[in-house]
C-alpha cells in the first residue's frame, strides 16, 4: 500500500508541476512525466496492455503534438519571462492552497458507501474482448482516426497563395 | 441490416478517398443519394411496410445495435438534415478542395451521429458522441475564419469538459454494474438506486450532457460556435448536431439507462423552463440574425427538456415530435440565414430590411419556419407543443404549462421582430441588386418548408405512424 | 459486497482522481494559454482514465477497463491533433496564443 500512496503522490506533484511551471517546454514535459507515473500505477494495477498504450502513446506521442504545435507559435522574449512568472504566481498560488485543503477535506469526510459489487464475470482477455465483444469500439477508433486525418488536411495545410 | 446505416457511409468515406481521380461531383450525388435513402428507409420502417424484410435482414447483423420508434425518428431527421446541409455546402463552399472537405466531414458526422443513435452500449455512445464533436469543431474551422477558430476551440473545451465527466460517470458505472451495455446498467443502477455513488455517477454524466446540448446555464459556447461557424456548417450544427450529442443521449438515457425518478423529473423540467425562458429573452436583444436563432435554439431545445422531465408516455412522444420539429424548422432557419448572408453579405438584422421581394422563396419559408417554432395551427411545431403543454397541465405540473405557453408568445415576438428587420419593411438601399439563392439553398428550403407543412396537415397520420409507438420505449 | 479492504482501495484512489480533477479544472478555467488549456484538459482525461482502472480492478474486469482505456487513448490523440491544428491556425491571425487577445473566449 505505501508503495501505491508514493506513486499517487508523485502523479498528483507531476499534475501540479504540470499546471504551476512557467515554461510551456517544461509544462509539456511533465505531461509526459505525469504520464509515466500514471502508467506505472496502471501497470500495478494489473493492466498491463492499457499500461503500454499509455506509456506510449501519451507519454510519447502527445508531446510531440505539442512540442510540434508550440514550436510554430513564438517564444517570448526573456524579459517578459520575469513579468510572466509574477503575473502567473498571482493568477495560480491558489492552486496548491486547494488541492491541500480539498485533499484533506476528503481524508477526513469521504466515507465510500456500502456497495453491491457486480459478480465476476465475462471475457478476461482484453484482446479478445476488443476484437469479439466490443468491435463497435474498433470500427469507431478507425472513424474517429480518418477524422483526425481530415483534421490534419484541413488545418495544417498552408492555404494556397 | 442496422449495421448497414452506419458500414455504408463508412465504406462511401474510404471510397471517396481513395487517392487518384476525384470527383467531387459523384460523392455529391452519392451522399444525397444517401442521406435520401436513409430518411425513405426510416420512414418505410415506421410505417411497417417492411418490417418482415428487416427481420430476416438483422439475422446477419454484425454490431451489437438497437432499433426502436425514437430511433427511427432520429434516423430520419439525421438523413433529412444531413440531405439539407449537403446541398446548402455545395452552393456555398467556394473551392473545390473545400466542397470535398466538406463532404467527407459532414459523412464522419453522420456516421456518428448513426452509430450514436443506434448504439446499446454507454461507452460505444461515448466514441460517437466523440467522432461527431471532432469532425463538428473541424468542420467550424474549415474556412480557418478568426471568429471561427475561437468559436472551435471554445466548443472544444466545453466538450471535453463535458465528456469527462461522463468518463468518470462510466468509471463509477463499471463499478457498480461491471458492465457498460444498457441493459446490464439499467438494472444495475435500478437494484441499487438509493447509493450515493449510483446518485453522482447518473448527477455527472446528465451535467455533461447538459453541457454538450448547451441548456441553461452551460450555454456559453453555443452561439458562437453557431454564429462564428461557416453557414453550411452552422445549419448541420444547429439543425442535428448537438441535438443528436446532447439532446438525444440525455432523452434515452434518462429513458431506458437511468430511470425517471421524481429527482432527475425536477431536475430536467427546471434546467427546460430555465433555458425555455432564458434562451427567449436573450433571443429578444440579439442583433446578429445568426446569434437570435442559437438562442432560439436553447430555447427549443428546453421544450424539448421539459417534455421529456414530465414524463408521462405523452410527453415523451410530444418530446420526440418536437424534437423532429425543431431539426427540420430550425435547419430550414439557418439556411435563410446562409441565403441573406450570402446575398445581402451582412447578418446584421440592422442593416437589411425588405428583402422577401427580392428574395421570395427565402422570405415565404422563413415566415412558415417561424410560424411553426412559435407553435400556430395548423404547422407542425403546433401539434408537438401542444401535446408538451397537454401532457404537462394533465400531469399536474400547472406552472411549467403556464411557462410554455407564455414563452411560445414570446417566441413570437421575437420572430416577428426579425422576420419585420430582415425581410418585410422597405428595402435598404444598399440591397437593390440583391438577387434570390441559387438553387441548392432554394431547393432544401422549399422540401423543409413542405415537410413542415405536410406534417402540420397530415398531423394525424403522423401521429399515428412516427410519435405514438415511441410511447412503448417506456414499458 | 464491497469488502473493506476493497473500500479502502478505492477510498484512496478515488481522492487522488477527485484531486487530479481539480489540478486541471482550475488549469482550464485559469490560465491565459491556449495551449495551456489543452494541458488541463489532458489532466483531466488523466484523472479519468485513473478511475476506469481502477474501478476495473476492483469489480474484476481488468479486460473491459483496458479495452474502454485504449479506445480512449486514441480517442485523446485525434482530439489532441485537431485542437492543436485549430492552435495553429489561430496563431496565424494574431501572432499570440494567450486568449486575452481573442475576441470573445468567456461568456
Amino acid at each position: 500500500m505505501a508503495m501505491e500512496i508514493l506513486l499517487l503522490l508523485g502523479l498528483l506533484a507531476a499534475a501540479l508541476w504540470t499546471v504551476m511551471t512557467t515554461r510551456l517546454l517544461r509544462s509539456v514535459v511533465g505531461l509526459a512525466l505525469t504520464s509515466a507515473v500514471l502508467s506505472i500505477i496502471i501497470f500495478r494495477l494489473n493492466s498491463p496492455v492499457a499500461a503500454v498504450f499509455e506509456l506510449s502513446v501519451c507519454a510519447g506521442l502527445i508531446p510531440v503534438i505539442f512540442i510540434t504545435t508550440i514550436s510554430f507559435t513564438q517564444r517570448i522574449a526573456k524579459s517578459q519571462i520575469q513579468e510572466r512568472r509574477r503575473e502567473r504566481f498571482i493568477r495560480f498560488f491558489l492552486l496548491p492552497v486547494i488541492v491541500v485543503v480539498a485533499g484533506l477535506a476528503l481524508l477526513r469526510w469521504l466515507k465510500i458507501p456500502a456497495l453491491m459489487l457486480p459478480a465476476a464475470a465475462g471475457e478476461t482477455d482484453v484482446r479478445l474482448l476488443l476484437w469479439n465483444v466490443r468491435h463497435l469500439d474498433l470500427l469507431g477508433q478507425i472513424v474517429i482516426l480518418l477524422a483526425g486525418a481530415f483534421a490534419v488536411v484541413i488545418l495544417f495545410k498552408e492555404p494556397r497563395k | 441490416m442496422l449495421s448497414l446505416f452506419v458500414s455504408i457511409p463508412f465504406l462511401s468515406l474510404i471510397v471517396f478517398n481513395i487517392p487518384g481521380k476525384h470527383s467531387t461531383r459523384l460523392a455529391l450525388f452519392w451522399s444525397a443519394f444517401l442521406f435520401i435513402a436513409q430518411s425513405a428507409l426510416a420512414l418505410l420502417f415506421s410505417t411497417g411496410i417492411i418490417n418482415p424484410v428487416a427481420r430476416q435482414l438483422s439475422r446477419i447483423f454484425i454490431f451489437k445495435l438497437s432499433l426502436d420508434p425514437l430511433s427511427l425518428l432520429l434516423l430520419l431527421s439525421i438523413g433529412v438534415a444531413a440531405f439539407a446541409a449537403l446541398l446548402a455546402g455545395n452552393n456555398l463552399f467556394r473551392e473545390k478542395s473545400q466542397k470535398s472537405n466538406f463532404i467527407n466531414l459532414l459523412m464522419v458526422a453522420v456516421i456518428g451521429m448513426n452509430a450514436t443513435v443506434l448504439a446499446a452500449d454507454l461507452f460505444s455512445v461515448y466514441i460517437f458522441m466523440e467522432i461527431v464533436a471532432v469532425s463538428s469543431f473541424v468542420l467550424i474551422s474549415i474556412q480557418k475564419d478568426r471568429l471561427a477558430l475561437e468559436g472551435a476551440f471554445k466548443y472544444m473545451v466545453m466538450s471535453s469538459i463535458a465528456t469527462c465527466l461522463m468518463l468518470v460517470s462510466i468509471a463509477l458505472i463499471i463499478l457498480v454494474c461491471g458492465d457498460t451495455d444498457f441493459g446490464v446498467v439499467a438494472s444495475g443502477l435500478c437494484a441499487q438506486s438509493g447509493n450515493p455513488i449510483v446518485k453522482l455517477a447518473i448527477g455527472l454524466f446528465l451535467c455533461g450532457l447538459f453541457i454538450k446540448s448547451g441548456l441553461v446555464p452551460f450555454h456559453g459556447w453555443l452561439p458562437d460556435a453557431y454564429s462564428a461557424a461557416p453557414s453550411a456548417v452552422s445549419v448541420l450544427l444547429a439543425g442535428i448536431i448537438t441535438k443528436v450529442t446532447g439532446v438525444y443521449v440525455l432523452m434515452r438515457l434518462v429513458i431506458s439507462v437511468f430511470g425517471i425518478n421524481p429527482a432527475i423529473q425536477n431536475l430536467l423540467m427546471l434546467a427546460g423552463a430555465v433555458s425555455i425562458a432564458f434562451g427567449a429573452l436573450a433571443a429578444l436583444t440579439q442583433h446578429d440574425f445568426k446569434r437570435m436563432l442559437a438562442y432560439s435554439s436553447i430555447s427549443q431545445v428546453g421544450y424539448i427538456i421539459l417534455g421529456l422531465g414530465c414524463a408521462t408516455p405523452l410527453a415523451i412522444a410530444g418530446a420526440a415530435f418536437h424534437f423532429f420539429n425543431h431539426t427540420i424548422f430550425k435547419t430550414l432557419l439557418f439556411i435563410n440565414a446562409a441565403a441573406v448572408e450570402k446575398q445581402a453579405g451582412s447578418i446584421h438584422m440592422d442593416n437589411l430590411g425588405g428583402l422577401s421581394e427580392k428574395m421570395p422563396v427565402t422570405g415565404a419559408t422563413s415566415v412558415i419556419a417561424l410560424l411553426s417554432t412559435a407553435g400556430i395551427p395548423p404547422l407542425a411545431g403546433f401539434w408537438s407543443k401542444l401535446i408538451i403543454i397537454m401532457a404537462l397541465w394533465s400531469a399536474g405540473n400547472f406552472a411549467y404549462a403556464y411557462i410554455a405557453v407564455i414563452f411560445s408568445v414570446v417566441t413570437l415576438a421575437y420572430f416577428l421582430s426579425m422576420q419585420r428587420r430582415v425581410f418585410f419593411g422597405k428595402l435598404a438601399l444598399s440591397l437593390e441588386s440583391v438577387k434570390e439563392a441559387g438553387a441548392g439553398i432554394t431547393i432544401p428550403a422549399a422540401l423543409l418548408a413542405g415537410i413542415t407543412v405536410a406534417a402540420g396537415v397530415g398531423f394525424f397520420w403522423v401521429l399515428d405512424k412516427l410519435i405514438l409507438p415511441i410511447q412503448e420505449i417506456l414499458r | 459486497m464491497m469488502t473493506p479492504e476493497l473500500s479502502q482501495v478505492f477510498w484512496l484512489y478515488s481522492i487522488f482522481a477527485a484531486l487530479l480533477f481539480i489540478t486541471g479544472l482550475y488549469c482550464v478555467l485559469a490560465t491565459f494559454n491556449l495551449i495551456r488549456v489543452l494541458v488541463g484538459v489532458e489532466i483531466l482525461i488523466k484523472a479519468a482514465t485513473l478511475l476506469i482502472i481502477v474501478c476495473g480492478q476492483l469489480t474484476g474486469r481488468q479486460a473491459l477497463a483496458q479495452a474502454i482505456v485504449i479506445t480512449l487513448i486514441v480517442i485523446e490523440v485525434v482530439i489532441m491533433v485537431a485542437a492543436g491544428g485549430v492552435i495553429l491556425c489561430l496563431y496565424k491571425h494574431n501572432h499570440s496564443i494567450d486568449t486575452r487577445k481573442l475576441k470573445n473566449l468567456k461568456g
